[in-house]
């Protein structure tokens, strides 16, 4: 079935869609990773995106069970469920291959209700998105009423946990983990780190936990929507040492916590391919980053300090406290356990506890 | 950042272009001089390549053409005194030779220090054994081996890995001497010649049915690592790299397995310690994430060439300025001009690199791919699907394919064994498998490839039957034409389909297809490559073309001030980095003459195809299709066919027909020289002598003409490059077989037979013409006699043994031929000449092989000159000419015989030489024993095994026989031989043929005992007898690795010249100063 993608502006474009057929909104984003594309449909900073892949041929190994390990995270994704509201792709792979396939993308998608669309010119859109910044989009089915325009909101109520969950009860130290939509793989990372891990909803009352450390995680949206989050937070940096880490999404709000602005990118970080640097030094970083905002760097004054910088936009890609324990980065690590040079990270932070 | 200060640099090339090293080392040798020069570093180059782009003036300070060994390099460097050395991009033959200077402390002795990774590094990836230990130390799993030195124990060792085992060679390139043993036969076999180029063979369980998969890595000083590219072989495990259709990025693998083997790949290249480029191979089971890494290779390879094409970035560049103690992020990313080269590229299309084999070029060679890499050169394709790029790929390797359907000659019998056992064709295999009703299972049982890559195959084959259903063009529906297109189909291969071929005939039947989908809008679209997947602004105009997309990329415009240059596309027997040297001029002098300068090309090994040496790179087919379609969107002011070789020039009169402007001589002038009934006419009307020839329409019109002219005859298609299929007949018989196989190359031009005169020379004139005026002219001599192809002859320019008036005769032929043909651009007419009579014996109205060594030896750029006047620039001639050079220069050739198991390493009308080199030298000795050791030979020590052929080459190779003797070195001779010398007071040694059992000593024992240095073995007469004697002796020669010689004159040439020049007397000269 022909379908068309439009955009903020005007622009059309048409494709077939596949998967769940339904007429569907969202934040319109692209992704230059070449891999990995059941991560990033289920990672909680993917929620109500409509997701453009820059490779063309996506779907080839099909979706691996997704089940949950003995830590009750879930495998082979980043959540239990899809957070992108739609895929479009130039070319999806109907036949996969792959051992541990459990079915299609399309399958998967059908039943987690992603909408898909194929056979876009998706480098083009793509260009379009880059020229024109990220915008929201509609996906237009013949004879189906029109979606209702997409609202930004804060979505962390929809990304976070209900009730706090505790991972690795015997864990070394005890970390806080306020879930503002947290990927699976930054919960292992910290379970590797042989962290007891609180994971509490994130507009939880943390403050009482007897914790050695905090870490505000990641998520999507706006950070300026989770007004609730920075004040908790600051109430807590005002009365604490504890260490703090932000990540991504966290990062930013302990940049506003910390009395830093943010703004949009033109057209966000999604991509596993971000080149950072440590301020300083001569050591670079390649990291996976998914989100649409950035501290302002001129407003990274008094006790704070810019800690790692983008090497392509020049955006600030993390900063710290020189008085305090605290750092937050706008990287995350992966869903696996595969270590990257990224994770010195949580190793500083765990130094630190 | 303080970066250390070097001077001086000296670059070690790789030689001349073999199997397994090719041109991607021009490429990666290139980039590393324009990255050191844009340092302002002096620097000298060593490479007897000289037709490469990095030997050219401008790219080193200075060029020596000299062979790239210990020997050399060492009185090089006592000369130029370099502070430092670049061993990373000259192949493996830099690196050898960067260990031995290493390990004999020359590289101390002159304070000479290695730039990148350092030779320890080296040695640790070279030698298995410190390899594996060095990788154990960091966890990670390898191969299991076993290296031995001796036959006992690798017999020992296969027995306990249990078969089957595959046998490696350490310190070659290449995969030579590897392969496969099922049993301990096979292995005695094998593991005997893999002794014979290495001291150390490795003895490792197989792991066929794998999947491999490749990585590129970069790594700096300060430990920061980037992986640029990943890349899955088709193939499975088993069958070489080389060998193997690789498609980048990886397309079966999840992001889970990809970064595991991402952080394996950055893990091992800090541990060994690279400072600058690596690859890293994995076998990787299809069944679990179970792994072993099977090599790593700390230098830029074919691979690394691959993956700088394939993602834009850079890698010998790159790797170059680390050497020089750069870090990643201090670099900027060359296509985008403003981010930085930290980064992992991110492609948004596919791409796929198909092997070229040429395996038809050799009698009695193993066509089964394996191990062991056979291909000589390869393309790469890029679309926005898989189906595209392969069929875009097939298609480029320019061997009468039209795609993975479509095509008619192939039928295998047996199916089953052709999946099973996989030869150069395999993948006609697959689409007959398809087509016959195979399931992907099956076809996945026989093969071992993915079943991912099958499917999409199979979408190909279904996609065909629809079409083949439709009857004629105008029953063609829209909607299946555009999936057609987007499926990679050509014009031609749908016209086939809906039997519009048959109707219309090839041309207008792709016409007709064409016309229908521009009238629907159904036309490709321009892409550009930007490494980061769309984030940021390309600047530089590296494009491919797809029909998955909706839009261009880049504007057009339509001022008239580009100019196209059609590249040469795959390397092959016959066509090689000579023609991209000829591409790389002309499209620096279109620059240089104010017009925006576009190539297109397919070859991921060129320079013409880096990015920054052109406006506008199309990296995409070079068929008519595809070239028009370009032609369509650039409408260029003009078009050259004439410096990509014979792809090109076969394109004119189908560009003419459609007005494309071309540049230089007329479409129908170069048809005139093409086609050999109009050109032998025009021979006739201004009375130049020509070989008898007769066209071949019936075996009863030969036989009446072989009465006139007697045998040998030369058998020939009219359009031929390089020989294909061309063959010299003796007898009835021979000639009777050789025309079943010559009759299916090509049915739109007729087969020729002419008569073959033996004994004569063969001469060459590379020229530039002006509208029918010689404008400048170079003209060499074979030192072979004529029945030796040209491309695999040793040439001398200037001439040397030339009579004057021979010489005299040749120009002014030549005049009269580029009179009569209007030549406008460069041209290459060969001679036969005997006494004084000069007889024609070919004419290309292009350039040829020979144009950047005579270019480069005479000093004046022929093609440069070639290309004003195409450009209509007014030049002079130049003043120098060929009678003013003091020296000489040698062109020799290349053989890979070594790697084409079973095939009779003897040089016939057909070329099989894979490259060249080409030195120069004072003395006319000098430049054939450096071009000789060059290419592999050696001065032998003390024993040489001579046969010596018919009566004739006997007499001729009595001189250079006597002189062995008289320098004191031991020959060994054949009964008839032996004979002839004993009768003519040579001492020698009579050894026996292998047919002569029961006989000592034997010809073949003294090969497998060391026992010889040499062996000069002259076939009787110009056929290929397999499996006769002299077979065997040459094969063994070849299989052990002993120089061989199978020409008396050349034979003859490299004994004078080694009894009679001491090599330590040799003066290193730089190209700049032979004045």
């Amino acid at each position: 079935m022909t379908v068309s993608l439009v955009l903020a502006d005007g622009t059309s474009f048409k494709g077939e869609s596949f998967g769940y057929n339904q007429p569907v909104s969202g934040e319109l984003v692209f992704n230059t990773a070449m891999a990995g594309y059941p991560e990033i449909l289920t990672e909680p900073a993917s929620r109500g995106q409509l997701i453009v892949m820059t490779y063309p041929v996506i779907g080839n190994y099909g979706i691996q069970p997704m089940s949950a390990d003995e830590n009750g995270l879930p495998t082979n994704a980043e959540s239990e469920h899809a957070q992108a509201r739609a895929l479009i792709v130039s070319d999806k792979s109907d036949f996969y291959s792959h051992w541990n396939a459990a079915e299609s993308l399309e399958e998967w998608m059908k039943r987690e209700k992603v909408v898909g669309i194929e056979g876009v010119d998706t480098r083009e859109l793509t260009k379009h998105i880059r020229n024109h910044g990220s915008m929201t989009a509609k996906i237009l089915f013949d004879g189906k009423q029109k979606p209702a325009e997409y609202a930004y909101t804060n979505m962390l109520p929809e990304v976070s946990v209900k009730e706090p969950v505790t991972y690795n009860e015997g864990g070394a130290k005890t970390v806080v983990l306020v879930d503002c939509g947290v990927k699976a793989g930054v919960v292992r990372c910290l379970i590797n780190e042989d962290l007891k891990v609180v994971r509490v909803p994130w507009n939880y009352n943390y403050s009482k936990i007897k914790m050695d450390g905090l870490v505000i995680s990641d998520g999507p949206g706006n950070p300026s929507y989770c007004s609730e989050v920075v004040t908790a937070l600051q109430k807590f940096m005002a009365k604490n040492d504890t260490p703090i880490l932000g990540i991504g999404m966290g990062c930013l709000l302990l940049g506003l916590a910390g009395g830093m602005d943010t703004y949009k990118l033109k057209f966000g970080h999604h991509t596993q391919n971000q080149p950072v640097q440590l301020v300083g030094t001569d050591r670079c970083y390649i990291t996976t980053q998914n989100h649409n905002y950035a501290i302002r760097e001129d407003s990274v004054v008094g006790q704070w300090k810019v800690y790692l910088k983008n090497l392509n936009d020049g955006s600030v890609e993390g900063i710290y406290n020189t008085r305090k324990p605290w750092v937050g980065v706008m990287f995350h690590s992966e869903s696996d356990q595969v270590s990257t040079d990224a994770e010195f990270i949580y190793d500083d932070f765990v130094s630190k506890l | 950042m303080a970066l250390k200060k070097y001077k001086k640099v000296l670059l070690l090339g790789s030689g001349a272009l073999k199997i397994g090293e090719a041109g991607e080392f021009d490429y990666s040798g290139s980039q590393a001089l324009k990255a050191l020069k844009e340092e302002g570093i002096e620097t000298i180059l060593i490479n007897p390549n000289i037709a490469t782009v990095q030997t050219s003036e401008g790219v080193a300070d200075r060029v020596y053409f000299y062979p790239v060994t210990p020997f050399f390099v060492e009185k090089v460097i006592a000369k130029e005194r370099p502070d430092a050395i670049l061993l990373a991009f000259g192949g493996q033959t830099a690196l050898n030779c960067g260990v031995a200077l290493e390990q004999s402390g020359v590289l101390a002795k002159y304070k000479v220090k290695v730039l990148g990774t350092q030779v320890k590094a080296i040695m640790d990836t070279e030698d298995r054994d410190l390899f594996i230990k060095r990788l154990d130390e960091i966890g990670v799993q390898t191969i299991k081996s076993h290296a031995v030195e001796t036959m006992d124990d690798a017999r020992a060792a296969a027995r306990e890995l249990g078969y089957p085992v595959i046998i490696r060679s350490a310190y070659a390139l290449g995969g030579l001497g590897s392969g496969f043993c099922d049993n301990e036969e096979e292995l005695n076999k094998l593991a005997e010649k893999s002794f014979s180029f290495s001291p150390q063979i490795l003895v490792e369980k197989s792991l066929k049915g794998w999947k491999e998969i490749e990585f590129e890595c970069v790594n700096d000083k300060s430990g920061n690592s980037i992986i640029v590219c990943s890349m899955e072989n088709f193939d499975p495990l088993g069958i070489h790299t080389g060998e193997s259709i690789v498609v980048a990025p990886t397309q079966t693998l999840t992001h889970h397995e990809v970064q595991k083997l991402e952080e394996l790949t950055i893990r091992i290249a800090r541990h060994v310690g690279i400072v600058g480029e690596c690859n890293i191979q994995f076998a990787f089971d299809p069944q679990s994430e179970d792994y072993r890494v099977i090599e790593v290779n700390a230098r830029l390879s074919r691979s690394s060439a691959l993956a700088s094409k394939a993602t834009g970035y850079p890698l010998a560049f790159v790797a170059c300025k680390l050497g020089l103690g750069y870090n990643l992020y201090e670099l900027k990313n060359s296509i985008t001009k403003d981010t930085t080269d930290f980064f992992e590229p991110s492609v948004d299309y596919v791409v796929c690199k198909i092997p070229r084999w040429d395996l038809s070029k050799f009698h009695g060679v193993d066509r089964e791919i394996g191990s062991s890499m056979k291909s000589v050169g390869e393309v790469m394709s890029i679309g926005r699907s898989f189906e595209e790029v392969i069929q875009k790929g097939i298609r480029m390797i320019g061997q009468g394919m039209h795609g993975f359907v479509e095509n008619k000659s192939i039928k295998f019998a047996d199916l089953d064994k052709a999946l099973k056992e996989p030869t150069d064709k395999r993948l006609f295999a697959i689409s007959q498998a398809f087509s016959e009703g195979y399931s992907i299972d099956r076809i996945y049982e026989l093969t071992k490839i993915d079943k991912w890559f099958l499917n999409r195959l199979k979408g190909i084959v279904d996609l065909s039957k629809q079409l083949h259903k439709v009857k004629g063009i105008d029953a063609l529906g829209e909607d299946l034409l555009r999936k057609a297109k987007k499926m990679g189909f050509s014009d031609f291969q749908i016209a086939r389909a809906i039997g519009e071929e048959k109707k219309l005939g090839t041309q207008a039947g792709l016409l007709a297809v064409r016309n229908k989908r521009k009238s629907l809008g159904i036309v490709p679209y321009v892409k550009q490559i930007d490494t980061l997947g769309g984030e940021y602004q390309a600047k530089e105009n590296y494009l491919y073309m797809t029909y998955n997309g909706c839009a261009h990329d880049i504007p057009f415009f339509d001022d008239k001030k580009s100019i196209i240059v059609i590249g040469s596309g795959a390397y092959r027997i016959g066509s090689s980095v000579e023609f991209d040297w000829c591409g790389v001029q002309a499209l620096n002098t279109v620059r240089k003459e104010g017009y925006r300068n576009i190539v297109i090309n397919c070859n991921p090994e060129t320079v013409s195809t880096d990015y920054d040496v052109t406006d506008r790179l199309f990296f995409d087919e070079l068929t008519f299709e595809r070239v028009m379609d370009i032609i369509e969107l650039e409408n260029p002011y003009g078009v050259i066919v004439s410096t990509g070789g014979q792809i090109p020039n076969n394109l004119a009169m189908k560009l003419d027909a459609m007005n494309v402007p071309i540049l230089g001589t007329s479409a129908k002038d170069i048809d005139n020289a093409e086609d050999r009934e109009k050109f032998s006419a025009m021979l006739d009307r201004i009375g130049v002598d020509q070989p008898e020839w007769s066209e071949l329409t019936s075996m009863k019109e030969i036989g009446k003409f072989i009465d006139k002219v007697g045998f040998p005859v030369l058998v020939r298609p009219s359009y031929v490059l390089s020989g294909a299929a061309m063959n010299v007949c003796s007898n009835q018989e021979e000639l009777e077989r050789f025309l079943q196989l010559a009759a299916e190359v090509s049915k739109e031009h007729p087969v020729v037979v002419s008569r073959f005169i033996e004994n004569a020379k063969e001469v060459e004139m590379d020229a530039v013409a002006k509208d029918g005026e010689i404008i400048a002219y170079a003209i060499s001599e074979h030192i072979e006699f004529a029945g030796v192809h040209s491309g695999d002859a040793t040439i001398q320019f200037p001439p040397q043994k030339l009579y004057v008036e021979t010489v005299k005769r040749i120009k002014r032929i030549s005049r009269q031929i580029a009179k009569e043909l209007h030549i406008s651009g460069p041209f290459n007419i060969q001679y036969l000449a005997r006494e004084n009579d000069i007889k024609v014996i070919e004419c290309n109205l292009r350039a040829s092989r020979s144009f950047p060594f005579v270019s480069k030896v005479l000093k004046i750029n022929l093609i440069e000159i070639a290309t004003k006047i195409m450009l209509g620039i007014p030049v002079e001639a130049p003043e120098k000419s060929l009678f003013d050079i003091d020296y000489v220069g040698i062109k020799a050739s290349q053989f890979s015989f070594n790697r084409l198991q079973k095939a009779d390493p003897v040089l016939g009308v057909d070329m099989a030489s894979t490259g060249e080199v080409g030195c120069l030298g004072d003395d006319q000795r000098y430049a054939i024993l450096e071009s000789m050791l060059s290419v592999g030979y050696r001065i032998p020590k003390k024993n040489i095994l001579l046969s010596t052929g018919t009566a004739k080459q006997k007499a001729s190779m009595l001189d250079a026989a006597k002189m062995l003797s008289s320098n004191g070195f031991n020959i060994y001779a054949t009964g008839g031989t032996s004979k002839y010398l004993e009768e003519n007071g040579v001492p020698n040694t009579r050894v026996y043929w292998p047919s002569e059992e029961g006989q000592q000593p034997q010809a073949l024992d003294m090969l497998h005992n060391k026992q010889i240095d040499m062996v000069v073995n002259i076939p009787k007469d110009l056929t290929q007898h397999e499996l006769t004697n002299g077979y065997k002796i040459r094969r063994a020669a070849i299989d052990l690795n002993i120089p061989l010689i199978t020409n008396a004159r050349l034979a003859s040439s490299f004994i004078n010249a080694f009894c009679t020049v001491n090599i330590d007397d040799i003066p290193i000269k730089s190209w700049d100063s032979f004045k």
